[in-house]
């Protein structure tokens, strides 16, 4: 990088604010000026109309391009031919399968390694620390969490000496080493566990607010009551986090069905460890299969769709009731 | 008894109640110490903290040693192979050599691609936000929740459209704003600006105007009789009574645009005039696999701002968590 581009960037940054700070300016000062009469009309135009704009142009009519786009083929006619090869190809269906995988295996492990974790670390010296240790990943990128696992089961043949902390154990063992990576089925196993290293500091987190937040007077009556500490886990502390373990649950689900760079960073999607995000970028931005791409795309959203939908719900139940 | 009578806020009676507090106080820290404490469950503990730790000290461990050393022996060895070095940290930041990963310059872009795509998205939301608390309109509780509902719709619904109208508006655009000022690239930041912007929309619409609309009619309603405009009533009283949601917001959005590698990957062009840390790494894994020790510098390169963040703002980070799971 040469100071020229340095400065061109730089450049290009305060442009972008400046530019940025002088369309806000403008809309704010003319909706301020604008005439008494339907001054309240312009005012909610002015303040609404760049999001609405912005989501009209970026999310919405695209959202809809898309569903369209997974029924037409080359020509632009209608086809099912996307969402045949989707339920026929060997490889498209063991996409579908990983995705399953993933999203069953990553919400549940995560939910309750994290709800465990916030139990036993509860109220102990230094939780503060605890915690952070298992939050840490969340900060990190899933590409960076790639890179630090695919060393952990970095592969060197027998009789060498193995750099990846997992070879190294089995063969501490007695094993042979195991190219971990390429070895389908184990693989997607060992991916989803990248997965789950990050999303179980979310879960931690969210659980060991609600935990904390059931009043401490019912746990003790339980005590009083002569119970042991499963039971107060089972009737006490799990009926009072319900609403925020589904939160936990949706919100894992939703981010492992979308997850896309560990695997990209990972496996590329090779040795049959794909999943639809990532087969939806392979086939719309590699194989340049526009139609395939808008059809897995498609599915992603149906799959999303009702866990959605349950979360919004079972949330609105809970405001009834408060 | 005596409880129920220092419970009731009866006028005057300031020291009792403070004494009452005091004796709450104690007996929560007498609680506190009680807690669940069987053996197994400390160790079940201890053991998950060092699995979740230690993948990434191994990294950050091999990435100050000599490549060698990382190419013939377990991180864990090193202390019988003792052996430090900034080697592999030099070599991916500031060697021009032309094969090695010259990571500076992504740097700057993950920084030049971050700081305004939480900047526009948090202004716009809190803008929308306001309108949606403040400002009556018809059918203004159907569009909140058609803009919060929005969130269905995965990313990847929107990338292949988007893409063809970027090449159909944006490009002539770039390519325009190169002639007027050579220095900037022809391919430059505004698609991944404009991406980031409009995916962070609606959680961030959503969040903001749960707080906002938290403030105090009253304090609204004044500025109101004293004759202020929406303008001055959103910069004088909205935007500062926020901070706290815009600022756990924004560590959000930073650390998401930070870490992103598919919006990246779609809309920047994969050139070091624009790629950010990510994709560089994405594409270091592909290519170069095996240079472990360019791979775990370069990663660790791509933590240290993200933890930096995470270390210093974990409490506000925390919060947005919370605010953005328990929705509402």
């Amino acid at each position: 990088m040469t100071t020229a581009d340095l400065i061109g960037k730089i450049l290009q940054i305060l442009m972008g604010l400046a530019v940025f700070a002088a369309i806000i300016g403008l809309i704010i000062f003319f909706i301020d000026k604008a005439p008494k009469k339907g001054r309240d009309y312009w005012q909610l135009v002015g303040f609404l109309a760049p999001a609405m704009v912005l989501l009209a142009f970026g999310l919405i009519y695209p959202a809809v391009r898309t569903a369209l786009l997974a029924f037409q083929n080359g020509d632009g006619e209608f086809t099912f031919d996307h969402f045949v090869w989707m339920f026929t190809q060997p490889a498209a269906i063991r996409t579908l399968i990983n995705t399953i995988i993933w999203v069953v295996l990553v919400p549940t492990v995560s939910t309750i390694v994290g709800l465990a974790y916030s139990v036993f670390i509860d109220k102990s010296r230094g939780e503060k620390y605890y915690k952070a240790l298992v939050f840490m990943p969340m900060a990190i990128s899933f590409v960076g969490a790639g890179i630090i696992w695919k060393f952990v089961y970095e592969y060197r043949s027998g009789g060498r000496e193995q750099i990846g902390l997992l070879n190294a154990i089995v063969v501490a063992f007695g094993g042979e080493p195991v190219q971990w990576i390429q070895t389908d089925p184990v693989n997607t196993f060992l991916l989803i566990i990248v997965m789950i290293w990050i999303q179980t500091g979310f879960a931690m987190v969210v659980l060991s607010a609600a935990i904390k937040g059931i009043p401490t007077e019912q746990l003790e009556a339980a005590e009083l009551d002569g119970t042991n500490a499963w039971q107060r886990f089972r009737n006490v502390t799990l009926p009072g986090i319900q609403g925020s373990l589904v939160v936990v649950v949706t919100t894992i689900s939703i981010a492992t069905l979308k997850v896309f760079d560990i695997v990209r960073t990972m496996t590329a999607g090779n040795f049959n460890t794909s999943v639809v995000a990532n087969e939806m970028y392979t086939q719309a931005f590699r194989a340049s299969e526009y139609g395939r791409g808008a059809a897995l795309a498609l599915i992603l959203f149906v799959l999303v769709l009702p866990i959605v939908v349950y979360n919004v719900r079972v949330l609105r139940k809970q405001r009834e009731i408060r | 008894m005596s409880d129920d009578i220092v419970d009731l806020p009866t006028p005057g009676t300031r020291g009792g109640s403070d004494t009452a507090s005091i004796v709450a106080q104690g007996s929560k820290t007498h609680r506190v110490k009680r807690r669940l404490t069987s053996r197994t469950a400390t160790v079940v503990s201890l053991v998950i903290a060092v699995i979740w730790t230690i993948p990434t000290f191994g990294l950050l461990v091999s990435s100050f040693r000599p490549a060698e050393q990382i190419q013939s022996t377990g991180w864990w060895t090193v202390f019988q192979n003792w052996g430090w070095t900034l080697d592999n940290y030099a070599e991916v930041l500031f060697s021009p050599s032309q094969s090695s990963p010259q990571l500076g310059a992504y740097f700057v872009n993950s920084l030049a691609i971050a700081i305004p795509a939480t900047l526009f998205p948090l202004v716009i939301a809190c803008m929308a936000a306001y309108a949606f608390a403040w400002i009556k309109f018809k059918g203004a509780g159907a569009l909140f929740v058609f803009v919060f509902a929005l969130q269905i719709v995965p990313l990847q619904m929107a990338l292949i459209p988007l893409l063809q109208i970027f090449t159909a508006w944006l490009r002539p655009m770039q390519a325009w704003l190169h002639d007027i000022v050579p220095i900037i690239p022809e391919q430059n930041y505004l698609p991944v600006w404009i991406a980031h912007t409009i995916f962070a929309l609606p959680l961030a619409i959503f969040l903001l105007h749960n707080f906002i609309s938290e403030i105090p009619t009253d304090v609204i309603e004044a500025a109101r009789v004293d004759g202020a405009t929406h303008g001055q009533i959103f910069f004088r009283i909205v935007l500062p009574l926020s901070i706290p949601a815009i600022a756990s917001f924004a560590i959000f959005q930073f650390l998401w645009v930070w870490n992103d590698l598919l919006v990246a990957l779609i809309f920047s062009g994969g050139t070091q005039d624009v790629a950010p840390l990510t994709q560089r790494l994405a594409e270091l894994t592909g290519t170069r696999g095996q240079d472990w020790e360019r791979l775990t510098a370069a990663a660790f390169v791509s933590l240290i701002i993200p933890l930096i963040v995470f270390f210093s703002l974990q409490r506000y980070f925390v919060r947005g968590l919370l605010a953005g799971s328990t929705k509402g």
